[in-house]
C-alpha cells in the first residue's frame, strides 16, 4: 500500500455505534483533521486489537487507509487511559457531555488544533477528579472557538458596561441586557456581577487556576443555568448527556424565573 | 431498498418483497429465498410459517428474569437446580446463552434489554431496572453480578446499579476484566492492561 492511501493522526472517540456484526463506526476527533468519521473493523469482537481504542473517549494514535466512503482504521495506539473515568459514574457522565458538544458544536473536516489540545486537556483533569467548574470552563472555551461566546460586560442593545449591575441574561440574543433594556416579555434572568466576571475568567484562564475560583452556590447555579439555557439554544436541543448528568449528579438547575426585586426593576 | 421485482406472480413478489425487509438480506437475497421456498415441500415451507406465527404468539418475557420464554416464569426461574440468592444481570437475552454455556453460573438471571446510553438518548427508564430493583426488595438475594459488556456503556449502567443496589445492604460485583483468551500482551490497551494487573491471581501451588 503506498504512503499516501494512509494517514497517520492523534484522536479521541467522541461517538461509536455497531455496525454489521462486528464492526463499529467511530466519529473522532484528530489533531490534523478535525472530525471525521472512521470505522474500525472487527472492533466489537473480544480480543480485536481495535476493541479498547473504539471507545468512547479513548484517546490514541491511529493509522488510518483511506476508504471510498468511511476510512479504515488500521492501527491503534494508547496515548493516555482515563482510568478513573471508568471507575466514577460523574466523571464519566462529565466525559460523555464534554464529547457530545465537540461532537455537536464542530462540522466534519475542519481542523481546530487548539480545541483539541483543550479537549485532552480537559478529560485528563476530568479523570484527575476536576469536577462542575472544569465543565463550565470547557463549555465557554468551546463558546469561545466556535464564535460564539455571549457578550457578558456591557449590555447588548445600548452598549453600556455593566460593572457592577446585575444583568439579565438572554439567550437568543446572545448575551446580557442592562435593566433599562430588557424587556419584560424577554426571557431574561438576573446574571450578577461576579457570576459575569467568573465566566469571563474563565474563558481566558488555564485549566490550572480554575481551583484559584471560589464560587457562591448561587454564582455557580447562575452560571450553569446561563451556559445550559445558551446551549440549548444554540444547538436547538439540549444536549441528550446533559440530561442524563444532571440525573447523576443531582445538580438542581435555576427555574427561569426572576426573583421580585428583578422583576419589579426589569 | 426496494427490488425490482419482475411481476411474473403477485405472492412470490409479495414474498420477496418481505423477505427484502429482514436485516442483511437484500434483493438478490430476498429473491433467492423466496424461490428456494417456491420449490420447498409445502410441509417445509408450513412449519417455517407456523415457526415465525409461535414466535410472536407463544414468546413473552419471563415476569421474574425478563428473559424471552415461552411459559412465566421461565425454565430456569423455575428450575430447584439454580441458586435464588445470586442473580447474575446481563444486557441481552444472548448473554445468558454464552454464560450458561460456560457451565461455570448456577444463580438465576436478569435481562436489562439494554445499556445506559447517554450520547444515545438511553436512560435508566428504558431498561428493565425497575424490574430488577422490585426483585431485589423481596429480600432474597444476597448477590448481584453485572456482567455487562466492559464497554462505556456497560461501565455507565454498571456503576449506575451499584449506586442503586448498594443500600440495600446486598453484596454487588462485577466481571473481571482483563486478557482474553488466545489474546496478545502487544496489542491490549493500557486499560484492559491495567485491570488484568489488578486483578492478578497467585498461582496455587
Amino acid at each position: 500500500m503506498s504512503s499516501s492511501r494512509t494517514y497517520k493522526t492523534e484522536a479521541i472517540v467522541l461517538r461509536g455505534s455497531g455496525f454489521g456484526e462486528a464492526d463499529r463506526v467511530l466519529t473522532l476527533y484528530t489533531r490534523e483533521k478535525g472530525k471525521l468519521r472512521a470505522i474500525a473493523k472487527g472492533a466489537s469482537r473480544p480480543g480485536s486489537k481495535l476493541a479498547g481504542y473504539a471507545q468512547v473517549l479513548s484517546h490514541s494514535f491511529m493509522t488510518l487507509a483511506r476508504g471510498r466512503n468511511l476510512d479504515i482504521i488500521t492501527q491503534s495506539q494508547a496515548v493516555r487511559s482515563f482510568p478513573s473515568l471508568h471507575s466514577d459514574l460523574e466523571r464519566l457522565s462529565r466525559g460523555l457531555y464534554i464529547a457530545e458538544l465537540v461532537d455537536s458544536f464542530t462540522a466534519e473536516g475542519v481542523e481546530n488544533r487548539g480545541l483539541f489540545d483543550l479537549l485532552c486537556c480537559c478529560l485528563e483533569r476530568l479523570d484527575q477528579g476536576d469536577g462542575e467548574l472544569l465543565l463550565h470552563f470547557f463549555e465557554l472555551k468551546l463558546l469561545k472557538f466556535s464564535g460564539y461566546f455571549p457578550e457578558l460586560e456591557a449590555c447588548l442593545r445600548c452598549r453600556r458596561a455593566l460593572d457592577k449591575e446585575t444583568g439579565y441574561f438572554v439567550a437568543s440574543e446572545g448575551g446580557v441586557l442592562c435593566p433599562e433594556c430588557c424587556p419584560p416579555e424577554a426571557r431574561g434572568f438576573p446574571l450578577s456581577a461576579p457570576s459575569r466576571k467568573a465566566m469571563v475568567f474563565l474563558s481566558r484562564s488555564f485549566p490550572q487556576a480554575i481551583s484559584r475560583l471560589r464560587l457562591s452556590p448561587r454564582q455557580l447555579h447562575e452560571i450553569r443555568s446561563a451556559i445550559k439555557e445558551y446551549i440549548a439554544f444554540l444547538l436547538e436541543r439540549q444536549p441528550r448527556s446533559r440530561l442524563w448528568l444532571e440525573q447523576v449528579s443531582g445538580e438542581k438547575v435555576f427555574t427561569f424565573k426572576p426573583e421580585p426585586e428583578y422583576n419589579q426593576r426589569c | 431498498m426496494r427490488p425490482r421485482i419482475v411481476p411474473t406472480s403477485e405472492p412470490l413478489s409479495r414474498l420477496i418483497e418481505e423477505l427484502n425487509k429482514l436485516p442483511g438480506i437484500g434483493p438478490k437475497s430476498a429473491q433467492r429465498l423466496a424461490y428456494h421456498l417456491l420449490r420447498a415441500p409445502k410441509e417445509e415451507v408450513l412449519s417455517l410459517a407456523q415457526a415465525i406465527l409461535d414466535v410472536k404468539e407463544k414468546v413473552i418475557l419471563c415476569s421474574q428474569c425478563q428473559n424471552i420464554s415461552d411459559s412465566d416464569p421461565c425454565l430456569l426461574c423455575r428450575s430447584p437446580d439454580r441458586d435464588r440468592g445470586v442473580i447474575c444481570v446481563v444486557e441481552k437475552p444472548l448473554d445468558i446463552l454464552a454464560l450458561e454455556r460456560s457451565g461455570a453460573y448456577k444463580g438465576v438471571y436478569h435481562v436489562l434489554h439494554g445499556l445506559i446510553s447517554p450520547l444515545d438518548g438511553v436512560g435508566p427508564e428504558d431498561l428493565k431496572i425497575k424490574e430488577l430493583m422490585d426483585r431485589l426488595r423481596s429480600g432474597e438475594v444476597k448477590e448481584v453480578i453485572l456482567a455487562t459488556n466492559p464497554t462505556i456503556e456497560g461501565e455507565a449502567t454498571a456503576m449506575y446499579l451499584h449506586r442503586l443496589i448498594s443500600p440495600l445492604g446486598i453484596r454487588v460485583t462485577r466481571l473481571a476484566r482483563g486478557l482474553p483468551f488466545g489474546g496478545d500482551l502487544e496489542y491490549a490497551d493500557e486499560l484492559t492492561l491495567m485491570r488484568a494487573l489488578e486483578g492478578r491471581q497467585p498461582l496455587e501451588p
